[in-house]
């Protein structure tokens, strides 16, 4: 067995369990967001009927049939709930006409009589099927492989004739919302780097043993439960809360104009600063830890200001900490989802907090699995970014 | 001079409120859950030193309430078993991945730390679909698995670190002299690496003790963990009980971050042991 073997065989075990404990799972969820073969199983005969259609006037003779066929036999079937839920977010009123046509045609046994035809069946057990716009929908929720999804996670519709245009500026829904969670989260960076550049430069460059205890300091947040730390800022921050207390009682504040710090957005900046803070510490530290202070010796004896030989020599040398530490608090702080659910109110809630909505309230998965690839995607980009910046070794902890 | 002192002060006294800002937040809350008032704040009492007013009310009612109690042995039981799974799994792959022989290091390597960066909503998103496909939602096994591979990249991490300072000719002696690639491992290089395995097992640990967004999707009744209880507490009727809860969740931290500070400097013992070792010899 060659060293290559043995290798790859202590890696194999742990890679089948990444494989099909997370990267399977992952790959399938995120299919979603452009497959989905629900609709096109289930009314198979009105879809292969509508194949030819152009989508002006009525649909050929034998979808109606087929409609009636297709949509029975859902209702016998029990799956006629979730045709209609899918198609319902292309045209939300077939939301009820396939399921009470459907019930109608089961319940009834309704057949053409003499004379009549399935168009005629179909149109008097509800009028909307007369209308083309209901076979458009039906038509366009039948796809397989859609883009609808993509479409609506960055707020672009497609109208009847195919065009796609970006919704009105007042239903715009996502698009906001990226640009708020890039904006939080550029936000909570740059505080971080602020906080904790100095901390970190304290901590780089003091004795031995005062640094364990600095250390220490820094890693007690990071160890304590993020649960804990959320609970402990709602304590503190909210309206009757220990810092609006401490404000009444000193006078900077009235009583009745207590500040609203939490269930916010500033609720969600500072309990997001206060957890990333360490990744940043931590991060700037193993950079700084190796910059010998000889560097600003040396400049201040050749004559260097202070702040001059702080820019001119130190910070260079610790740009990749910089660099390490600002890229991996963005990226954990682009997919935070725990503490703006919990402190972020209405109006701190970030892209995550959508996607959990489309997941589990409103059902939408194909939705959320397209907000799920957008915001993937940005974040695989920057830790491929990381990558290259850290040289492979990942471990700030 | 003074100009150089001046920063230093200045930098001293920004850095101290750094430190309130990331310390106290933690801190003040242990003295709040021993109120005797099912308030967040400190009451005037309290303030007074009045023994009237603290009280360990919520810790009673935390020790009586079969709620905390389940979740307590469900995340007891999760953590325990995931961290099993991956610190063995995540040892013998550190071991692999360390090795310069091992084909697509470095894209291995990303793809097992990917569970690290990847948004925890996506991921519990996207286990909720395959997991209820597979019948494991709902199950603690389920959960296990998850948490397993949520926990398996600080494994990695940290044993890579410590096989970096392990000296592979180490490994070729003990086989020189006759013992199994088994038997080697596991009197040879595992004692060696032992600190760094620990360190991750108690990360992937903390992980899953800490972990409430995948069992929030996969988890049924049964599988409630104390984040889960926490979450619900914080989101519905938050009871000052949560402070007790918080407050012992803090200690657990003290005591892991004590014990990894001990493993490290063990480590660095170990490591220093074996060089000095060399250049007697």
């Amino acid at each position: 067995m060659t060293a290559r073997w043995r290798a790859a065989a202590l890696v194999l075990p742990l890679l089948i369990y990444t494989v099909v404990t997370f990267l399977v799972p992952l790959t399938t969820m995120l299919v979603r967001s452009f497959y989905d073969p629900v609709v096109a199983e289930v009314l198979p005969g009105v879809l292969a009927a509508l194949d030819d259609w152009n989508g002006s006037g009525d649909p050929p003779e034998p979808a109606w049939e087929a409609a009636a066929t297709d949509l029975r036999a859902a209702a016998e079937a029990g799956t006629v709930g979730r045709v209609a839920s899918r198609v319902g977010r292309v045209d939300p009123d077939l939301r009820t006409v396939l399921p009470g046509t459907a019930f109608a045609l089961a319940e009834g046994g309704l057949r053409p009589a003499r004379g009549q035809t399935w168009h005629d069946v179909m149109v008097s057990v509800d009028s909307a099927w007369a209308s083309p716009d209901t076979w458009r929908g039906i038509k366009e929720g039948g796809r397989r492989f859609t883009s609808r999804h993509y479409l609506n996670a960055v707020d672009l519709t497609r109208g009847p004739d195919g065009s796609v245009a970006a919704r009105p500026e007042d239903r715009r829904i996502y698009l906001p919302l990226f640009w708020r969670t890039l904006q939080v989260s550029l936000a909570v960076t740059l505080l971080c780097l602020v906080l904790g550049y100095p901390v970190a430069h304290l901590i780089a460059h003091a004795s031995p043993r005062k640094r364990g205890i600095l250390l220490a300091l820094v890693l007690v947040p990071f160890w304590t439960s993020l649960l804990a730390r959320t609970t402990s800022w709602i304590v503190l921050l909210q309206n009757q809360g220990v810092i609006n207390d401490l404000l009444v009682a000193t006078g900077l504040v009235a009583d009745d104009g207590r500040l609203a710090l939490v269930y916010n957005m500033a609720g969600t900046l500072i309990a997001m600063a206060h957890v990333l803070l360490p990744f940043m510490v931590l991060s700037l530290y193993s950079v700084m830890n190796s910059i010998s202070p000889q560097y600003m010796r040396a400049a201040a004896s050749l004559g260097a200001r202070p702040w001059h030989a702080f820019r001119k020599v130190y910070w260079p040398q610790s740009l990749p900490g910089v660099g390490a530490g600002c890229l991996m608090v963005f990226i954990l702080a682009i997919g935070y989802y725990i503490t703006p659910a919990l402190v972020g109110g209405s109006s701190g809630q970030l892209i995550s907090n959508m996607v959990a909505y489309h997941m589990q309230q409103s059902l939408n998965w194909g939705l959320a699995a397209a907000l799920g690839v957008l915001m993937l995607g940005g974040v695989m980009l920057l830790y491929v970014l990381y990558d290259r910046l850290t040289g492979g070794r990942v471990g700030i902890r | 001079m003074s100009a150089v002192g001046r920063g230093t002060r200045v930098q001293a006294g920004f850095c101290t409120l750094v430190f309130v800002f990331l310390i106290a937040p933690i801190l003040v809350i242990v003295p709040l859950s021993f109120n005797a008032e099912p308030y967040f704040t400190f009451t005037e009492g309290m303030l007074r030193l009045d023994p009237e007013a603290w009280s360990l009310r919520w810790y009673r009612e935390v020790a009586g309430s079969e709620d905390w109690k389940r979740g307590l042995a469900n995340s007891a039981l999760v953590g325990i078993c995931a961290t099993a799974i991956a610190t063995v799994l995540g040892t013998l792959a550190a071991i692999g991945l360390s090795n310069p022989a091992m084909p697509a290091r470095r894209f291995v390597t990303g793809l097992l730390i990917s569970p690290m960066v990847t948004p925890v909503i996506i991921t519990a998103a996207g286990m909720y679909f395959f997991y209820t496909a597979a019948g494991l939602s709902r199950t603690h096994l389920g959960l296990i698995l998850a948490h397993a591979v949520l926990g398996m990249p600080f494994v990695i991490i940290t044993v890579t670190a410590a096989l970096t300072g392990y000296d592979r000719n180490l490994t070729r002696a003990a086989s020189g002299l006759g013992a199994g690639p088994v038997h080697g491992f596991l009197r040879v290089q595992l004692p060696l690496i032992a600190p760094g395995v620990m360190s991750g097992a108690l990360f992937a640990f903390a992980t899953s003790f800490d972990e409430v967004v995948v069992v929030l999707f996969m988890g049924g009744p049964a599988q409630k963990t104390v984040p889960r209880e926490m979450w619900s507490g914080i989101r519905e009727q938050i009871s000052p009980a949560i402070l007790a809860v918080a407050t012992f969740l803090i200690l657990l931290a003290g005591l892991l971050l004590l014990t990894v500070a001990w493993l490290r400097r063990r480590s660095v013992q170990a490591s220093r042991g074996w060089r000095g070792g060399e250049s007697r010899g």
